[in-house]
């Protein structure tokens, strides 16, 4: 999986920055993707494009069970956000709702990559491609019920009967 | 097993569990709001169309739902939330709705001890983080999102994964003036927002057993502000006398083994504890209110789930009685319930005295919703229980998060102030 990076090198990255208090009444998802990062980032409706990735640091999505966050960034056209840590709601509603990748990086990845980096994601192979820079980079493996959940894109069509 | 292991190898019908086995739990609870009922109704509209059925829950006496973050409805879109959630309950059959202008409504966490909607020994999941709240009740209490709730009532279970434990043990009675805010804000600051990621914080220790359940209550509440699954506090006595006074007496006390395992232990020592804030922009930004900085405060918001239940107001009116307010204050308890006996008991004419805006239960601006909200460069105190940029309006407007008696003392001097200074 392919995308560029836009890169937020600081960390608990919360939701509240990620969807203000103020949108939590909006459920419209496109009407959602308007409002993502608005706390920390007025210019990331304008700048991000389909397919990108976001870089960020320890415990991004901290905060609120607010699934608005993971819907305001893949809405977006966020693919997967790249990070040393996430929190466990955020997690779970990414992955739960098959909204996007989270990915746990580790410092060598957080140091290498920059803005606007090229990057191929290889799940397969717990490893990241920085095309830009020619440098490869591990990623924390996912656990077994994650790995089954986002292969069967979703909880929903995660069938735990059939292990 | 621990208290958790126990619930979850109860819930999920194994014998024994052990951190990082993987559940799926049957579901004794379920909660949603204003704004996670509609949110799962938008996963049900997707599961529909990929032709899921969704037109019966598993247990609809099992499922509850409270009004609470845009109430009273704040605008026309948040009107129009409140009555997809009515049809929502409606056609659903869920009679447990707790809606506002009729009788009992409130902040859902206050709800779920208020009107005992949760029994010690429980999985219980809401849609809200901070469901970790009623932990304090002995039941294992968990926040999910929009997809896993409506899981949850669709199934009847959910999958865990079962967490490494954190023991907090409090040694001896907190000082007078010392508020279980300011030990989870200590306990916040020492091991900071992620200090507690994706395990159970759960407190002990004869500090914790002297306390009262709304106390532990706001403990429980704060785990979510260290990243915790969980938070949880084995019941004891007082809780069976807490829900004994609201009528509910069919339960079972779940406690843990004597061999009980913890992954680590921290201990604090109850007279070395001191009132503590946590400055903008997180809670772990933590500093004992002497080494406050001189701010001048615009207001000070006495409310939320965390910081307006019964006790925390009457610790807000020990400091209020007889002073006037020098800032915009707001006191809003969490329940109507609270605001009863505030009422029954001149909590609310103390309150007016001193020149406080009452209001009515809501989540209003504890999360920059409505009512209360902070205009750009605002500096508040608030008993709430998160202080992120634009976490309560503005961002760039400060919360500073402080005990229900700091937050008093603050609002009649206008600046952070020990509430050590004033009684």
């Amino acid at each position: 999986m392919k995308g560029n990076i836009i890169k937020y090198a600081r960390d608990n990255i919360d939701t509240d920055v990620i969807i203000p208090g103020q949108y939590l009444k909006v459920h419209d998802y496109a009407e959602l993707a308007t409002h993502a990062m608005e706390g920390l980032d007025p210019d990331f409706h304008s700048k991000v494009k389909e397919g990108d990735f976001i870089l960020s640091g320890k415990n991004f999505g901290c905060g609120s069970s607010r699934e608005h966050a993971p819907i305001a960034l893949s809405h977006s056209g966020v693919k997967a956000i790249l990070a040393l840590s996430f929190a466990r709601i955020f997690y779970r509603n990414s992955v739960d709702g098959a909204f996007l990748l989270p990915i746990e990086i580790d410092q060598d990845a957080y140091d290498g990559i920059s803005e606007g980096d090229e990057i191929d994601i290889d799940v397969s192979k717990n490893e990241i491609k920085n095309i830009t820079k020619n440098q490869t980079y591990k990623m924390k493996p996912f656990s077994e019920i994650i790995g089954k959940i986002i292969a069967a894109g979703g909880l929903f069509k995660y069938k735990p009967d059939q292990d | 097993m621990n208290i958790v292991e126990k619930i979850l190898a109860r819930a999920s019908g194994k014998s024994s569990v052990a951190p990082d086995d993987v559940v799926f739990a049957d579901v004794d609870k379920v909660m949603m709001h204003d704004v996670s009922g509609p949110g799962v109704l938008k996963v049900f509209d997707k599961l529909k169309k990929q032709g899921i059925a969704v037109d019966k829950l598993w247990d609809p006496t099992k499922v509850w739902v409270a009004e609470d973050h845009f109430v009273p409805s704040a605008d026309k879109l948040s009107a129009e939330n409140i009555v997809k959630l009515s049809n929502f309950t409606k056609n659903y059959g869920i009679e447990k709705h707790f809606k506002y202008g009729m009788g009992q409504y409130g902040i859902c966490h206050t709800l779920s001890h208020e009107q005992a909607m949760v029994m010690p020994g429980d999985v219980y999941v809401g849609g809200d983080s901070h469901t970790n709240t009623t932990g304090a009740l002995g039941a294992f209490a968990v926040g999910l999102g929009h997809t896993d709730i409506a899981y949850v009532l669709l199934n009847g279970n959910i999958w865990f994964k079962v967490p490494e434990t954190y023991y907090f043990k409090l040694n001896g009675k907190l000082p007078d003036h010392v508020m279980a805010k300011d030990l989870i804000l200590k306990i916040i600051g020492e091991i900071g927002n992620d200090g507690g990621a994706y395990r159970t914080m759960q407190f002990g220790g004869s500090g914790i057993d002297d306390m009262s359940v709304e106390s532990r209550l706001t403990l429980c509440n704060m785990t979510t502000e260290a990243g915790a699954k969980n938070g949880i506090v084995e019941p004891d006595q007082k809780v069976v006398d807490y829900l004994s006074a609201k009528g509910a007496t069919n339960f079972n006390l779940v406690n843990g083994d004597a061999d009980a395992e913890y992954s680590k232990i921290f201990e604090f020592e109850s007279a070395e504890m001191e009132p503590i804030i946590a400055k903008p922009f997180s809670p772990d930004n933590t500093c004992v209110v002497g080494e406050a900085p001189s701010v001048e405060l615009d207001k000070s918001y006495i409310g939320s789930c965390t910081g307006a239940k019964y006790e925390d107001l009457e610790a807000a009116a020990k400091v209020l009685k007889g002073r006037k307010v020098k800032i915009r204050t707001e006191i809003l308890p969490a329940a109507i319930s609270i605001y009863q006996r505030a009422m029954e008991n001149g909590l609310l004419k103390i309150f007016l005295d001193a020149g406080v805006t009452v209001g009515p239960p809501t989540c209003g601006a504890c999360c920059g919703a409505h009512m209360g909200v902070l205009a750009k460069d605002e500096i508040c105190i608030s008993t709430t229980n998160r202080n992120f940029p634009g976490r309560m309006g503005h961002v760039e407007s400060q919360t500073y998060l402080a005990s229900p008696m700091v937050a008093a003392a603050s609002a009649v001097t206008g600046k952070i102030t020990d509430p050590r200074d004033l009684i």
